[in-house]
């Protein structure tokens, strides 16, 4: 019971990295991005391929992922989305999940379709043992890991917001781009940096959680609904909202496959749905807050 | 003022005259299967593509919901369809009939959950419930036959004469009658006043809802009427390749034919009929040469399309016009 809690923590904690990009941009420029999931597996690829290939260290392999996926999000949002921005809803969605197949078809065409294996480093198989009977507590090391990064990012991000000059220009620029500009505030090189710190931890997410998701092709278009579960529950204006939308969601869905197996992703939708109409802005947004 | 008025008037009304092209294109289409016979498995699976993209296209293109689980629908008509023939019921029409009821009741139920929120709160709630349905149809494979379908479907003839062919030439002119047959219903309710005051809403909600109209009422009516339409789709296919799986409720199904929708036009009628062929004809071409990688390509179109802005590259007159969109 303690070890599917804990279980389910790792995976929203996962989830939380990954979606964080998304709720940035969703939040921030007002661009629903359908492609997010393609920087994350990026992300994974690039693990496994410097990994098992190029035989990099495993802890070497994760600041290597963030940095290229986020270079490659700077490239694309200059050259591509920034012309986004201004177009309907609609327009987006297509532009991205045009992207979306255009990067299930590379990686198809590179990689192959097959999906990959991902070699832990010793130190991350092992196995700790808390307690016993049914409060009895396993934690794998590369989860405990794995929660241990992610609460230190976005601990060092929610610093990096509230307590920087940096995070208070991105904060006006998101409260009105047009005044933010006025005050000289540089807008486009902020949502351009964002956009590219936002890609990188989705590629950061997808490496470190290559082993737990599973790469394959197909990796952008199966969680995509998952990271925009995150976003459309958490809301997009804070760092919380979405951090607890993505706990709650990764809780639930480890619990649901593990009791319920054959129904899969049902109890995630069905709840997603209920808190959708309950609070059709989001649980933890500021209009619910007033 | 008054001129200006009339002109209002006749701009709003002229879109429901029948134009000289449009009896030649379905003339035209009504000659297909005759002309190419050969071809009739693939008219009738354009013809139950663009009955499909239609329905998407009243939702969308008339009201402005943004949704990406239209296919929840065609996959229940498809079910629908297959489970009555297996029943024993298997006159094509009543399965027609009770499928497309099927389709506006999962509609008009699940309509409350569209009328609030964000196009955000909206593509996730109509892609959730497609993929609820998904994994409901997965895990009762006893009566959905999961992941293989289900099999051996045997239709009844059509009208009590007309036997199911091999060649498709009896599922041709089916599909294309409840087409068209769907295309004038649907011609005439979007240039009633309803209709009319549809395409009121999708461009301006506030106004709408400050005229005193209903905003919601209509945005849960041509939800159902989408739903009913994609539920005959559904059962179409289901009835006509005798085949219903879990592939209809995928999310790819919702996907393509938004696109097909996205490349025909959305806001107009035959958006659906023309996007449906350009994307068969596309998807054929492509495939041709790069049958694995054919996403590749339908992407690039995609992205392109969305740089230059889909209504100038589909009204070709508005590329010399600038300002006006």
């Amino acid at each position: 019971m303690l070890t599917l809690l804990f279980d389910g923590v790792a995976y929203g904690m996962l989830l939380f990295v990954l979606a964080l990009g998304l709720a940035v941009t969703m939040g921030l420029m007002n661009f629903i991005n359908l492609a997010h999931g393609a920087f994350a597996m990026a992300g994974g690829y690039l693990l496994i391929v410097l990994m098992q290939r190029a035989g990099w260290p495993f802890l070497l392999c994760l600041p290597a992922a963030f940095v290229v996926t986020a270079a490659a999000g700077a490239l694309l949002e200059a050259t591509l989305y920034r012309r986004m921005y201004a177009k309907p809803h609609l327009d987006q969605v297509l532009f991205s999940i045009g992207l979306t197949f255009m990067a299930v078809a590379t990686v198809d065409y590179i990689m192959g379709s097959s999906p990959q294996v991902v070699e832990l480093p010793e130190w991350l198989r092992q196995r700790f043992e808390i307690g016993s009977g049914s409060l009895k507590l396993g934690m794998g090391a590369y989860r405990l890991f794995i929660i241990a990064t992610c609460v230190a990012l976005a601990l060092g991000l929610q610093g990096v917001l509230t307590h920087t000059r940096f995070g208070s220009r991105l904060r006006a620029a998101v409260d009105d781009p047009r005044v933010a500009t006025g005050l000289g505030i540089p807008v486009k090189q902020i949502f351009l940096l964002t956009f590219a710190v936002g890609s990188g931890l989705a590629g950061l997410g997808g490496a470190m959680g290559a082993d737990i998701l599973g790469m394959d092709p197909t990796f952008p278009l199966k969680y995509m609904v998952y990271f925009l579960i995150v976003c459309a529950v958490g809301g997009t204006h804070s760092i919380t909202g979405p951090l607890l939308a993505a706990l709650v969601l990764g809780v639930a869905d480890v619990m649901g496959k593990y009791y319920i197996p054959k129904l899969g992703g049902f109890v995630v939708y069905v709840l997603m749905i209920a808190i959708l109409l309950w609070r059709p802005q989001g649980l933890f947004t500021r209009e619910a807050r007033r | 003022m008054n001129a200006e008025r009339q002109g209002t008037t006749a701009r709003l009304l002229a879109p429901s005259r029948w134009r000289a092209w449009e009896f030649a294109v379905w003339l035209l289409i009504w000659a297909a299967p005759l002309a190419l016979p050969q071809h009739a498995a693939l008219i009738n699976e354009i013809a139950i593509f663009a009955l499909f993209a239609m329905s998407l296209d009243l939702v969308l293109g008339y009201a402005g919901i943004v949704s990406l689980g239209q296919a929840a629908f065609f996959g229940a008509g498809a079910y629908a369809a297959g489970l009555l023939a297996k029943q024993g019921i298997g006159d094509p029409l009543m399965g027609l009939a009770i499928s497309t009821l099927l389709g506006a009741l999962l509609g008009a139920l699940t309509s409350p959950m569209i009328v609030r929120g964000t196009d955000l709160t909206r593509l996730m709630v109509t892609m959730g419930v497609a993929l609820v349905l998904y994994e409901l149809a997965n895990k009762y494979s006893e009566i959905t036959g999961g992941a293989d379908g289900l099999q051996g479907i045997v239709m009844g003839p059509l009208l009590g004469q007309f036997e199911f062919d091999l060649g498709a030439r009896v599922a041709s002119f089916y599909s294309l009658a409840v087409l068209f047959i769907a295309f004038l219903l649907l011609r005439r309710f979007v240039h009633s006043q309803l209709g009319i005051s549809l395409q009121a809403l999708r461009d301006n909600r506030l106004r709408t809802t400050a005229i005193g109209l209903s905003v919601n009422g209509r945005l849960a009516l041509v939800y159902t009427l989408g739903a009913a339409l994609a539920g005959a789709a559904g059962a179409l296919a289901a009835q006509t390749t005798g085949f219903a799986s879990l592939d209809g409720l995928e999310f790819h199904r919702s996907a393509d034919v938004m696109l097909a929708l996205v490349i025909g036009g959305a806001g107009w009628l035959w958006g659906g009929l023309v996007g449906a062929i350009a994307f068969k004809v596309l998807h054929d071409l492509i495939s041709a040469f790069t049958p694995q990688y054919w996403t590749f390509w339908i992407g690039l179109f995609l992205v392109v399309l969305m740089l230059v802005g889909r209504e100038r590259l589909l009204r070709p007159r508005q590329w010399l016009k600038r300002g006006r969109p």
